[in-house]
């Protein structure tokens, strides 16, 4: 598997090739904890948030949201103690760059939360990891401690008048435990569903006190921003997209790994056939989810050709989404309605149960995917598929719900005639009136 | 004639059997204190403490559930509403060897149904179950984040990537002859 930059110097992949890249000394010796120095030797919180904002740095959860925007929500007056959340749970199917990141480079991830609390006034950061990386809290585990024996986290942190712990917390399987106030019930030891929001966690979060819930990816880009400034990170980048994203590549490329490319890349055809080095076997492409399984999936047909550009309004304008950047490619063997039908389970599966129309509304979508497949399915099941999306989606509890209907709408668009090879036999032919809508 | 029980004549009540409390030794009771100690409430250390009992006991059994109620200070409904949810969490006993088989996209189009149709066919039992001399039990879970190798599985915490049936039956082999850590942390 290929971990690196294309088309920029690296910058969150650094140091992942370095010989014992986990640990503080190779980590110093390549400026590490020199973003952390800087800020504690005479920038304000406010400095720090300042540079955020100019850096355009969005949130890599998913969301996309202006980071240096969601650290000046919280109420700095609040008597409350503040805290710094990570976000790793990374369970969005086709992502695995977290891992790689704290696997390789957990200091960054330290000094990024180390940098958080201070220009939030935090004196406590966790770590929620999903339970299945077990292996990684245990990496990050000892950075921590090597960080502690080092001055670096605690009391008096680089000699200065700041202190701050940093702990991991292990979920236990929970996609919805990714998605942040879900994220924050779990951390208080309660099952994983989420809150109504408002009020967002940076006003009433972790034991309703003020909190910024963060990607592992967004808090690692905090030590490169300090380091060259906002306004250069951002250039690496476009206007509204700054800096370098990483993408997780899986499915069907000859180089499946982690990608670390500038914001606004161009273009995502490029991307597959010379990047990545094309597809496996000869094959050709027939789709892209380019941002993890809850975005819109793309036709080969809308990519080849078309000059897609890689950030966030690149690939709105291209039908589909940054998400999390986790890229699954297939070749044209695979059928989009089983494909769907994959994803659909996933989603059914993890639904919390919270709310009626994504929990009732998953299960029923999952029956009518299995019956047609079975070759027990109706003619009009392809509508009824739209139609259950239609009250799921806009009418769930948490943006899950969503989710779950995406890809199947934009399957169902972008692919009706693989639906329609299931559904032709049972209509008796292409003649019925619900398969010409297709 | 069958008798009647009305509220003044209620049905013969047994005296109710406290539950049995698990104990763990004092290192493990240290590992405890540690995680508690991250937490300004304690019900926060709910999963990391769940873990280490499903560790310690094979899985989170009535006397682990007692346990967990009385050292975070909370009802052992507490407990299992919280256990339910979360599917690394077994209320049943599972197999020594786990081998749980990623089914998710990425996995499903590079070969997963393989994988587990051959760990089916190897070891006798289907997802959800766990053969009879307690030795395996087989899964099929959710995306673990190793799409860039897949296909995958994890036996217990333990990643094991770009499968082969020929490498699952080196792992199975090497299970049946208890060379491999079965990956419980
Ligand atoms: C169902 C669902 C799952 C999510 N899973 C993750 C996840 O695994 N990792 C993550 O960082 N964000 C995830 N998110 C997004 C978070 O809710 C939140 O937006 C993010 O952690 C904010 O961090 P950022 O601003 O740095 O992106 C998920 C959201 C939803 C609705
Ligand atoms: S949309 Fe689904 S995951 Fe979200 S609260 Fe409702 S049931 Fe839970
Ligand atoms: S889809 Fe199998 S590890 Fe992600």
């Amino acid at each position: 598997m290929f971990i690196g930059a294309i088309g920029c110097e690296p910058l969150q992949l650094a140091r992942v090739q370095l010989e014992r890249s986990e640990s503080l000394e190779t980590y110093q010796k390549h400026g590490g904890y020199e973003s952390l120095r800087k800020v504690l030797g005479g920038m304000s919180p406010d400095d720090v948030i300042g540079e955020l904002k100019k850096s355009a740095l969005r949130g890599r959860g998913g969301a996309g949201f202006p980071t240096g925007m969601k650290w000046s929500f919280v109420p700095k007056d609040s008597p409350k103690p503040k805290y710094v959340v990570c976000n790793a749970d990374e369970s969005e199917p086709g992502t695995f760059k977290d891992r790689y990141i704290m696997e390789r480079d957990p200091h960054m991830l330290i000094e990024g939360m180390l940098i958080a609390a201070y220009a939030l006034g935090s004196k406590t950061c966790y770590i929620y990891t999903r339970g299945e990386y077990r292996y990684i809290i245990e990496i990050m585990d000892r950075a921590i401690a090597e960080a502690r024996a080092a001055g670096l986290v605690g009391d008096k942190i680089l000699g200065k008048d700041f202190a701050c712990e940093v702990y991991t917390h292990s979920g236990a399987g929970a996609y919805i435990c990714g998605e942040e106030t879900a994220l924050l019930n779990s951390l208080e030891g309660l099952r994983g569903h989420p809150r109504m929001k408002p009020p967002f966690p940076a006003v009433a979060g972790l034991y309703g006190c003020p909190t910024v819930v963060n990607n592992v990816e967004t808090l690692t880009a905090v030590p490169d921003i300090i380091r060259m400034g906002g306004e250069a990170y951002q250039k690496l980048g476009t206007e509204k997209s700054g800096g370098t994203k990483l993408w997780s590549v899986s499915g069907h490329v000859n180089r499946p790994g982690v990608y670390e490319l500038p914001m606004g890349y161009a273009d995502m055809e490029k991307f597959i056939m010379e990047d990545c080095q094309g597809i496996p076997n000869g094959r050709k492409l027939k789709a892209v989810i380019p941002g993890g399984s809850s975005v819109y999936i793309m036709p080969a047909s809308d990519i080849e050709g078309k000059k897609v550009t890689m950030d966030y309004e690149g690939l709105v304008a291209a039908g589909s989404m940054v998400g999390s950047g986790g890229f699954i490619v297939m070749d044209d063997t695979v059928d989009i309605f089983e494909s769907t039908k994959n994803l659909t389970e996933f989603y059914k599966h993890e639904s919390c149960g919270w709310c009626t129309p994504c929990r009732e509304g998953t299960d029923w979508l999952v029956k009518v995917f299995k019956r047609i497949a079975r070759g027990e399915g109706k003619p009009d099941d392809a509508q009824l598929l739209l139609d259950l999306c239609d009250n799921i989606e806009g009418k769930s509890f948490c943006p899950l719900g969503d989710a779950a209907s995406w890809p199947i709408q934009s399957a169902i668009k972008k692919f009706p005639e693989d639906f329609r090879r299931h559904l032709a036999p049972l209509a008796g032919g292409n003649g019925h009136k619900s398969l010409s809508t297709l | 004639m069958s008798k009647q029980f009305t509220p003044n004549n209620p049905l013969p009540q047994e005296a109710p059997v406290p539950d049995e409390i698990a104990t763990f030794s004092e290192a493990v009771e240290a590992e405890i204190d540690a995680h508690l100690a991250k937490y300004p409430l304690k019900r926060s250390a709910i999963l990391p403490l769940m873990f280490i009992v499903q560790r310690e006991r094979g899985y989170l059994d009535k006397p682990g559930v007692a346990y967990l109620a009385d050292r975070l200070g909370v009802r052992v409904t507490d407990i299992w509403e919280v256990a339910t949810f979360y599917s690394m969490i077994n209320t049943e006993p599972v197999g020594k060897y786990h081998l749980q088989v990623c089914r998710t996209l990425s996995c499903k189009i590079v070969g997963a149904d393989k994988i587990t149709e051959h760990c089916k066919s190897r070891l006798g039992i289907k997802p959800g179950e766990t053969s009879e001399d307690g030795q395996f039990s087989l899964s099929e879970v959710e995306c673990l984040g190793s799409c860039g190798t897949a296909p995958m599985m994890q036996i217990g915490f333990d990643y094991y990537e770009n499968l082969t049936p020929e490498k699952v039956d080196e792992l199975i082999e090497q299970c049946r002859s208890n060379q491999l850590s079965n990956g419980v942390r």
